[in-house]
């Protein structure tokens, strides 16, 4: 399959990982942002072509990873309520809120759907008017156009019975944390590609100048990733730092400006909590004054939920690339994925659970 | 009471985990598993249950006989491919023929929702009748029950068999020798596929169809040509992940497969990529994998690919270490790592 086959093959990954290692004279600590990313180096085992001096950790870019436990809650709350159809991307039905999930509001009778386009929930406010259909709309900047985009309709057609629940991430703000804070140990980043392709990369620009990393826009195939790492580890080698594009193929300087003035239209940037790592300045959307009645929270009341995160999970850590999963002492005992502790667990793109998934009869001696 | 005679009517699943069933206890993964394990198993503890087969293997005077049930409750009722009532009958044919079993007589008990439009019923008896034709199985007894309307999804169907044995070889996951072959009939995902686009509204360029079919004759010919078959499993709900991961513990070996041995059809693996779901996890209807002796291998994958239901066959792995009950991916990049069973069913990503 054309844009899938090449990018996964053997020969081509030898020969990536054998320059990458001809290249490599010192250790250096990458950090890949996007957890579909994650998913795919643990998958394809990237990591274990790459030579010791290579350390990768992952970052913060899986949306249900980072979407904070009282959002979670807020959802079954509204999604538990009589005559409303509550609507979100698959993977967030697992996710556990501090007393249940999504799937168990289900099974007692909620109408909990899971729908692939935000459009497709718009489609069923406009076929149920007896109904109040709340849409789940959680992501970072890959996901906020289609979002904004359902809203912006909505207001257009004056659909009354459709709101979104926002959990709106951005990327760069979130990159600026991990590199501002003490611990950090991270020296270059792969960006994440799929956001790349609709902000573009000049917001990373303003982030190599002030802390003088090295960030390669790279995308999701093992080829992808070992092609990104080789143009990082150069740029650390040579002793520069600027922004790389490796994704050309998806990715422009601009990105996808149509995208941007949608999601400029609707929403406006933000502090937001991000799951254990806290507060993160201008790191979110909320929507615009103007769009506010499409905001569930308001319509519903739910606005004031407290939650707790259980204390045993280290999910803060992780998803700043501070802690690898199986450092963790609940890893794959007290959390697995059929018991998370935490959202890392839970999701498939978290880093636990990529870690439990394909290679947990390493927890005990890691690589 | 005496602790021998006395009974618990505490439930072994911790209820604080799950108070309610959950789809995931049907999706064929882990938590159906351990609703298997810890609920029913040591409930009606026997030696045929035990085995953990698609079917028991009963004596009857005179010889032995196959005996499985299943129950069909897919939504849609008709998709490209085939429909509920083929289904209904492939799937538990299948069950017997995995047994080593000639399959050979059916019961099908209909639980119909108040409202079905007899058109709709009539399609499914007629789809019915020709997929035992095809499969050469007679349907002998039935049962039919009518429910409130919104108390069902249209139809379900439950259907039993029972088949019987022509050769002296014993067919199941405690069989599976260490070196032995596995084999598998074809590419992957279809059904799973085809279900989903039908049910979603996805659109490809053509139309995906479901693998769903008979299984007993590609097996009964492989078995009449001396072929030594150790074990064999029809992939369903949970993928070839599930089947494999199943057999693994239950025969308490390693299976290493070479994910380039596996072939997917080129818009099954575009669907997907697009929705984020690991083809291995994907149902299937019409695809079995058989363990077979090494030196065996070579003729049954010819055998298999002569037959029209084995047209794609390959081999994509062997049984190749003695512990500890889990399944190993070669993958495309030349790396290895564990192909796990998945906890319930598979969601699709955000991004």
């Amino acid at each position: 399959m054309k844009f899938i086959d090449e990018y996964r093959d053997a020969g081509s990954a030898k020969k990536y990982a054998r320059l990458i290692a001809k290249t490599t004279t010192r250790p250096w600590t990458i950090m890949e942002v996007c957890g579909g990313q994650t998913h795919a180096i643990v998958k394809f085992g990237v990591d274990e072509l790459l030579p010791r001096d290579i350390t990768l950790v992952h970052g913060p870019g899986c949306p249900v990873c980072v979407t904070p436990l009282e959002l979670v809650d807020k959802a079954v709350e509204i999604a538990s309520k009589p005559r409303v159809i509550f609507c979100s991307f698959g993977d967030m039905l697992r996710v556990p809120g501090s007393k249940k999930d999504l799937f168990s509001v289900k099974a007692q009778g909620g109408d909990v759907r899971i729908v692939y386009s935000p459009l497709d929930a718009l489609k069923l406010a406009e076929q149920h008017p007896d109904k109040q259909v709340v849409f789940f709309a959680v992501g970072f900047e890959t996901t906020a156009p289609a979002n904004a985009m359902a809203v912006y309709q909505a207001f257009q057609k004056g659909i009354q019975n459709f709101t979104i629940l926002v959990s709106h991430v951005l990327v760069p703000p979130a990159m600026e944390a991990i590199l501002s804070s003490p611990q950090n140990r991270v020296q270059g980043f792969l960006a994440a590609g799929h956001v790349c392709t609709v902000m573009g990369y000049t917001e990373y620009e303003p982030i190599v100048r002030k802390f003088g990393v090295p960030i390669v826009v790279t995308g999701f195939e093992p080829l992808d990733i070992l092609e990104g790492i080789y143009l990082c580890v150069k740029q650390l080698e040579e002793g520069r730092c600027a922004v790389e594009n490796q994704y050309a193929r998806a990715v422009r300087r601009d990105g996808n400006r149509p995208a941007q003035e949608i999601i400029n239209e609707v929403f406006c940037v933000i502090p937001r909590k991000w799951r254990g790592v806290g507060e993160i300045p201008h790191s979110g959307l909320a929507l615009q004054d103007k769009y506010r009645d499409f905001d569930a929270e308001i319509r519903f009341g739910v606005a004031e939920v407290c939650a707790e995160e259980s204390p045993e999970c280290i999910s803060g850590l992780i998803l700043q690339g501070i802690t690898k999963p199986y450092e963790c002492a609940a890893f794959g005992t007290r959390c697995t994925p059929d018991r998370p502790l935490g959202a890392t667990m839970v999701s498939s793109e978290g880093a636990c659970a990529a870690y439990y998934r394909y290679r947990h009869y390493r927890a005990e001696n890691p690589v | 009471m005496n602790k021998e005679n006395s009974f618990t009517l505490q439930c072994p699943l911790s209820l604080s985990d799950y108070p309610h069933v959950l789809l995931a206890h049907g999706g064929g993964g882990r938590l159906m598993n351990q609703l298997i394990e810890k609920m029913i198993l040591p409930e009606f503890e026997n030696p045929f249950l035990k085995t953990r087969h698609d079917g028991a293997i009963l004596p009857v005077a005179g010889g032995k006989v196959a005996f499985t049930t299943d129950s069909y409750v897919v939504h849609p009722l008709f998709f490209p491919g085939g429909d509920i009532g083929s289904l209904a009958v492939y799937g538990t044919v299948n069950d017997l023929a995995m047994c080593g079993a000639r399959p050979l007589y059916l019961s099908a008990g209909f639980i119909l929702e108040e409202g079905l439009p007899m058109d709709t019923l009539w399609r499914i008896v007629k789809s019915m009748k020709m997929a035992a034709e095809k499969a050469g199985v007679q349907l002998v007894t039935g049962d039919t029950k009518v429910v409130d309307k919104g108390k069902g999804d249209g139809i379900f169907i439950n259907t039993a068999g029972v088949g019987v044995f022509e050769h002296d070889l014993i067919v199941g996951p405690k069989q599976i020798q260490l070196g032995d072959a596995i084999l598998i009939n074809g590419d992957i995902g279809r059904h799973g596929i085809a279900i989903m686009a039908e049910r979603e509204g996805l659109q490809f360029e053509s139309t995906v169809e479901s693998d769903s079919a008979p299984l007993a004759e590609l097996v009964l010919k492989l078995i009449s040509a001396g072929i030594q078959i150790h074990c064999l499993r029809d992939l369903t709900r949970g993928g070839l992940a599930a089947a494999l991961n199943e057999l693994a513990q239950a025969g308490g070996l390693t299976f290493e497969i070479d994910e380039r041995a596996v072939h997917l059809d080129g818009q099954v693996r575009g669907a997907c990529e697009i929705l984020g779901l690991d083809p291995f996890y994907v149902a299937n209807e019409g695809r079995l994998i058989a363990f077979v002796a090494a030196e065996d291998a070579g003729r049954a994958l010819a055998l298999m690919q002569s037959h029209e239901l084995g047209r794609g066959a390959s081999i994509i792995g062997k049984a190749s270490e003695k512990s500890p009950g889990q399944v190993t991916l070669m993958s495309r990049i030349g790396t290895r790592r564990i192909l796990d069973m998945i906890s319930g069913e598979q969601l699709p990503r955000i991004c």
